[in-house]
């Protein structure tokens, strides 16, 4: 039964293609895809040309199974095309209508083949069907895969863009964290550091949470394994830019973070001077607005 | 068995770790290094492990021990030149490693220890230098 309606489907396919693909031209022309900008007419139909014989081809030796090796060309074609247009910002709908607005051209040539013989007529649309939601499905998922993939890596550009390590005086880092600390983003910010105390041989790094919207247990936890990491390095850790609101937190939660903070970073750029064996002098005492 | 060898300097003992350490080294540094403290009447302990890539638990624990013994006899750890993979691996162990001294190089480590040495008034290195038995 099923190898009958592959063999319906594959004449149809074969002994219409003309027809079929200027349906389908028609119908992806009327979609939503092409009038948002996005792709080109003619880029479009070379992509449905292109799947249109790869289609054909799995077909003739490996059934309706669109799992079958014979259609491999054909996946992997669908999975670049459904990556392009994840990337290119396509709808979800516009991408799985790339496939499955195949179905009515060939539903069509099926019917005009096959008009007299009921029971072909209906073993081929099942073929069709079978065929063309597997490759639909397909599309979905690497379009949501290539999306996931997309927001992965923004992610993992906010962590990189937001974790610098300045360089504020020979021997004094600082760090200054915006946004919640997560286990990752800790990870990201322990490995940055350590590695600006070895590049800059820094003897006092200084934590800044001024951007850090709460902190409660977790955050106190990742801190204090930060700190303490520094401190296996041979560097001295400062926290500071502690906000009136996040104190009174911390106080309530029961937060001891038991390494020295300070209200604001320049408290602690003046502790991490002074530790350093340094000092910060107004040249002139009249001079207003010179603090170095 | 290899043994990882401790150098003399003055009044502080000199380990560098060059090699990977598996768990019978550590127990054979611990033990040479307490009867060194013994025989020289050393104050200050660098151990410096730039070199060491891998650390595990057992490593961390004898980091730890080694100082803590140290203490008893008087004499102070610094650990000097870890690298940050291992202290990301020490803290994600839950090995602080509280109570040791470290620094980023060996210079500073052992301006760390002739600090201590010149606090205490002993700056020359140790008081058993001049007449060992």
């Amino acid at each position: 039964m099923s190898m009958d309606g592959a063999d319906v489907l594959k004449r149809a396919l074969t002994e219409d293609e003309a027809a079929i693909l200027e349906a389908w031209y028609i119908s992806l022309r009327e979609g939503t895809s092409l009038q948002s900008g996005r792709i080109r007419e003619a880029e479009l139909q070379t992509q449905a040309k292109a799947v249109f014989g790869q289609l054909r081809d799995g077909l003739s030796s490996g059934g309706v199974d669109a799992d079958a090796d014979s259609y491999t060309p054909l996946r992997e074609n669908l999975a670049d095309i459904s990556r392009s247009r994840a990337i290119q910002g396509f709808t979800p709908t516009d991408t799985a209508n790339f496939v499955f607005s195949l179905k009515e051209p060939i539903f069509e040539a099926l019917r005009r083949k096959s008009a007299a013989d009921a029971s072909a007529l209906a073993a081929g649309v099942w073929a069709a069907g079978k065929v063309l939601d597997r490759l639909g499905l397909l599309t979905m998922e690497v379009y949501l895969a290539s999306r996931e993939e997309v927001i992965g890596r923004q992610g993992q550009e906010i962590a990189e863009l937001s974790t610098p390590v300045v360089r504020l005086w020979d021997g004094v880092l600082a760090l200054p964290l915006i946004g919640t600390l997560d286990s990752a983003r800790t990870g990201v910010v322990m490995e940055n550091l350590l590695q600006a105390i070895v590049d800059e041989e820094a003897e006092i790094a200084i934590i800044d949470i001024t951007g850090v919207p709460t902190v409660d247990t977790l955050v106190a936890q990742h801190l204090l394994k930060t700190v303490a990491a520094a401190r296996l390095m041979g560097a001295d850790c400062i926290v500071s830019g502690i906000r009136p609101q996040i104190a009174q937190t911390m106080v309530h939660l029961g937060v001891e973070l038991n390494v020295v903070s300070k209200a604001t970073l320049a408290d602690a750029f003046a502790l991490a001077l002074r530790r350093t064996g340094r000092k910060v002098v107004r040249q002139q005492a009249t001079v207003t607005g010179e603090h170095r | 068995m290899d043994r990882i060898p401790i150098l003399k300097l003055g009044g502080t003992l000199i380990v560098t770790i060059q090699v990977d350490m598996h768990d019978r080294l550590a127990l054979a540094l611990e033990e040479d290094l307490t009867a060194m403290i013994v025989r020289t009447g050393a104050r200050g302990v660098l151990i410096e492990i730039s070199a060491l890539e891998i650390v595990d638990s057992f490593i961390g624990r004898m980091l730890v021990s080694i100082a803590a013994v140290s203490r008893v006899l008087d004499a102070e750890t610094v650990v000097a030149g870890m690298r940050p993979a291992v202290a990301i691996t020490l803290v994600e162990l839950g090995l602080e490693l509280t109570g040791i001294r470290t620094a980023l190089n060996v210079e500073r480590g052992m301006a760390m220890v002739q600090a201590r040495l010149v606090e205490e008034g002993d700056g020359h290195g140790s008081s058993r230098d001049g007449h060992e038995e």
